[in-house]
């Protein structure tokens, strides 16, 4: 069989030229050289993206911020024609539609966590948490078309009067006025759905990740299953649950569209749940576009400015928790 | 004196500040099997690897002495490890296929980073040359489109060699070759790298001593980074010169 | 014979403890028989309330798909995929534009994001424990926890206000923002199961660094790039908020990467916001366009991810 001819190089082995075999050996490291920056810029692309957006926002804040200082997020006055800005009301529905969906959504998640680790029959354990999980799939959007067209009618037809005058709730201050639809609640429930899967997660696995020694150790004193989770499993997986639960609320800090089509965007601080509010997110989603003059583009900028550092902070203190966990394992 | 294809000459080798190699001087002879043998953690795997410049890509990794092919330094300033690569080429302990290729495109793989273009008929004599010299043609010549993932390991492993082989490099570095496979496979291969001898210079690296003495022409023995004596197979075995060969060879320790 | 009934019998030791038991000690019975009776309802109630918990995290996906359908699947016509949105107020039209919006703002992200992602990934899997790969890591999550409304302000900020109109290229690039910590996250996971014996082999045939990453390493973890990618189209698709400043939306059709654009979730907002029951109805029925592309691509994605766990490379 006739060698093909290898290509290695112009010449063969038997050249006596002194350069030769050397010259085949010689070759510029250029492409790795250049790989290796490549790869890095990008990298790098992501501290400059978060520093630009940093800076970007913070630069439009500035004249608000300057202007008004703390007053900022302590004034309700929110007049663009008279150039006063205070995002308190928005400030204040932020928080209280955000701990509210942590309300509803945590036990939930926690109980989901426990069900799945300990009752659930096998066959229905991927079901089950493959539905849940797909919770955070659904468009914001989608959940905030089916707040306005399903969510807000059940409520207001059927959940509040019951919780009004059925459990008499109408007399405390938080379930009192009417409810004409878009309210804090319909936010807080909406919100609860939306982060339910991201409490959800991580409660699953830091309960799966209890080791069974200590699970096995609570049944052999005679534990009975509850009694096992309460006292064994859920103090181990603590502090690994609240960086669950306070990631969920990074989340709901930050949610836009299906808050904002429920939530009824009125600048206003109310004790009730059944009132309409903002929230940091709706209130710029609402108002950017008819933005009157730069004050007023500036302020909604200073309101981004306070939600990103809102944020980063909640979400800081989440990762930390949950780091803290994963390193005791 | 058979010539020699490749010149070690105070080489050392180290692994951050852990020697591995200390001031090794050999010479591999032209068409011949070398075998290195020694207990683990003697050095024998390094100084193979110093043999086609793959220590250094192990962060920390630092190399001092020459190594000479055909004369020219390895180590030189000029030459490309890359390049170096194609003329010395190296079959690992475990078998890694590539495994989103099929048979040929694995055998193939060395030829594509080649400065020049080769035609598809071209590669495919090379595909069948090699795997015919890896004595692994006959079990794959109808299936050389399937996934290289469906082979035995035995079978994977003459698939590496032959994906070496297709380079048509000078020498062959064996890192323990065998250490995987099942007692039949291993056969094989064995077969295979005493008829390589004849294209070939082969060094091949193995624990197991009688491997040594059945495929080899000279051996080489190591102990902590030393080279401690590299004679004939049989005298090695035999008559060896060294207290500390004999007794490794005797079985009194590794 | 002997006598087996008058034998004597062995005479058995019983404890004074257990042959009289003292009244503390049936008082302490009685005590646990009875908690031992509460604990068993608690337990039962716990566990009953768990079963509840789960029923009541099941079912807002059940429920919102069953309205999604019910609602939208009799406007999902050919001509909703290929008409023009109708002037306010009238029956009929489609969202031609808003869907071919949709997919040019999710390419165009995908063409600037995916690169970075991917680049970045291949950065933190080959040099882990650098300064920059460990900023990068922390940073990555952070921006990914970002709200995505102070992404679309922020390209409002870099890409519109200077030019002074909105467009289809800042839409983009917003979306891009948000992908690029996904697929970096995905992408550093599956090179990082690439064995080094790979790298080895590949080396040892003579191929450099780069050829290696970009050849061997990437090709063979590529099926889990494209699944981590899948997943972050997914939800930059569905995503509203940032395009409200910089896409903005369209009435017309309009391919242009520097013009404002439509896309789905901008348009099923705005028809949600709208007074007329025809708007609500193509609402859902894009609601329910978007929601099944998300879906099927998350699905698609998850049992792709299995199966390959089945079958790892060595």
């Amino acid at each position: 069989m006739t060698e093909p001819e290898i290509l290695v190089g112009p010449q063969s082995l038997d050249d006596d030229s002194p350069g030769g075999l050397a010259a085949r050996l010689a070759s510029a490291g250029i492409g790795d050289r250049a790989y290796r920056v490549v790869i890095t810029v990008f990298a790098a692309c992501v501290p400059l993206l978060l520093t630009a957006i940093a800076i970007e926002i913070g630069v439009a804040a500035w004249p608000a911020l300057h202007r008004f200082g703390f007053s900022f997020l302590i004034s309700s006055d929110w007049d663009p024609v008279n150039g006063a800005f205070g995002a308190a009301p928005a400030l204040y529905g932020t928080i209280v539609s955000s701990i509210l969906a942590l309300v509803i959504a945590a036990p939930l998640a926690i109980g989901v966590a426990i069900y799945l680790s300990e009752f659930a029959p096998s066959w229905l354990r991927r079901p089950v948490s493959f539905l849940v999980d797909l919770l955070a799939a659904v468009p914001s959007v989608v959940y905030g078309l089916w707040g306005i067209f399903v969510l807000i009618p059940l409520l207001r037809t059927s959940v509040v009067p019951f919780l009004k005058d059925t459990l008499h709730l109408g007399a405390t201050p938080l379930f009192s006025g009417p409810n004409y639809g878009p309210s804090m609640l319909a936010a807080g429930v909406i919100l609860a759905i939306m982060v339910l899967p991201y409490i959800s997660a991580v409660a699953r696995e830091v309960v799966l990740a209890v080791p069974r020694s200590q699970r096995e150790a609570a049944l052999a004193l005679g534990a009975t299953r509850w009694e096992m989770i309460w006292g064994a499993v859920l103090p181990f997986a603590r502090s690994g649950i609240i960086g669950g639960v306070i990631l969920g609320l990074g989340r709901a800090l930050g949610e836009t569209m299906a808050v904002t089509m429920v939530i009824g965007n009125t600048h206003e601080i109310s004790a009730s749940l059944l009132a309409p509010g903002y929230t940091m997110s709706s209130l710029i989603a609402n108002q950017f576009s008819e933005a009157t003059g730069d004050l007023h583009l500036s302020a909604l900028m200073a309101v981004g400015f306070t939600l990103l550092v809102v944020t980063l902070v909640v979400n800081g203190i989440a990762r930390w928790l949950v780091w803290r966990v994963a390193r005791h394992d | 004196m058979p010539p020699t294809e490749l010149d070690v000459v105070r080489l050392s080798a180290w692994f951050g500040r852990q020697p591995a190699v200390r001031d090794v001087t050999v010479a591999f002879n032209e068409r011949e099997v070398t075998a290195i043998i020694g207990p683990s953690g003697c050095g024998k795997s390094t100084l193979l690897r110093c043999l086609n410049r793959m220590h250094e890509t192990v962060p920390t990794a630092r190399v001092e002495g020459s190594v000479l092919l055909h004369g020219t330094d390895i180590y030189g300033k000029d030459v490309s490890p890359i390049a170096l690569r194609r003329h010395i080429g190296m079959v690992f302990q475990r078998p890694s296929p590539f495994p989103t290729m099929s048979i040929r495109d694995n055998v193939a793989a060395g030829l594509r980073v080649r400065g020049k273009r080769i035609s598809r008929a071209a590669i495919d004599e090379i595909v069948e040359r090699a795997l015919r010299r890896a004595a692994l043609w006959d079990e794959v010549k109808d299936r050389l489109r399937t996934s290289a993932l469906g082979l035995s390991g035995g079978q994977q492993q003459r698939l590496c060699i032959a994906r070496a082989l297709a380079n048509d490099p000078e020498v062959l570095l064996l890192d323990e070759p065998t250490a995987s496979l099942d007692p039949i496979s291993t056969q094989k291969v064995e077969d295979l790298v005493y008829e390589l001898r004849q294209e070939v210079t082969v060094v091949i690296v193995t624990h197991n001593m009688q491997q040594a003495a059945r495929v080899s022409d000279r051996t080489a023995f190591m102990l902590a980074g030393d080279l401690v004596e590299v004679a004939p197979t049989a005298k090695l075995f035999t008559t060896p010169a060294d207290d500390r060969t004999e007794a490794y060879i005797t079985g009194r320790f590794g | 014979m002997t006598d087996m009934v008058n034998a004597p019998r062995p005479q058995i030791v019983v404890s004074p403890r257990r042959e009289h038991p003292s009244v503390s000690q049936r008082d302490y019975a009685a005590r646990t028989i009875h908690s031992m009776g509460r604990r068993k309802i608690v337990n039962a109630l716990m566990v009953g309330l768990t079963w509840i918990a789960a029923l009541l995290a099941t079912l807002p996906l059940l429920f919102i798909l069953f309205y999604l359908l019910k609602k939208g699947a009799s406007s999902l016509t050919v001509a909703f995929f290929t008409q023009m949105p109708k002037p306010i107020g009238e029956t009929g039209g489609g969202m031609a534009n808003a869907i071919v919006g949709t997919l040019i703002l999710v390419g165009t992200a995908m063409a600037i994001g995916l690169p970075i992602g991917v680049g970045a990934g291949l950065y933190l899997a080959e040099h882990r424990a650098t300064k920059l790969a460990t900023a990068v890591r922390f940073l990555s999550d952070v921006l990914n926890g970002l709200p995505s409304i102070v992404i679309g302000i922020f390209a409002w900020q870099f890409l519109v206000r200077p030019v002074g109109h909105f467009s289809a290229l800042a839409g983009a690039v917003a979306l891009a923002a948000m992908m690029i910590p996904m697929v970096t996250r995905t992408t550093e996971e599956m090179v990082r199961l690439v064995p080094t014996s790979l790298r080895e082999a590949a080396l040892a045939l003579g191929y450099s660094r780069w050829r290696t990453s970009l050849t061997i390493v990437l090709r063979t973890a590529a099926a889990g790039i494209v699944t981590g990618a899948l997943v972050a189209v997914a939800r930059i698709a569905g995503e509203t908020a940032p395009l409200f400043f910089t896409a903005l939306g369209n009435q017309f059709m309009s391919t242009s990467l520097r013009e404002a654009i439509a896309a789905l979730p901008l348009q099923i907002f705005n028809y949600a916001i709208s007074p007329y029951e025809s708007a609500h109805a193509l609402a859902w029925a894009g609601a329910l366009v978007l929601i099944g592309l998300v879906l099927i691509v998350s699905v698609a994605a998850r049992f792709a991810t299995r199966a390959r766990f089945g079958n790892a490379a060595d």
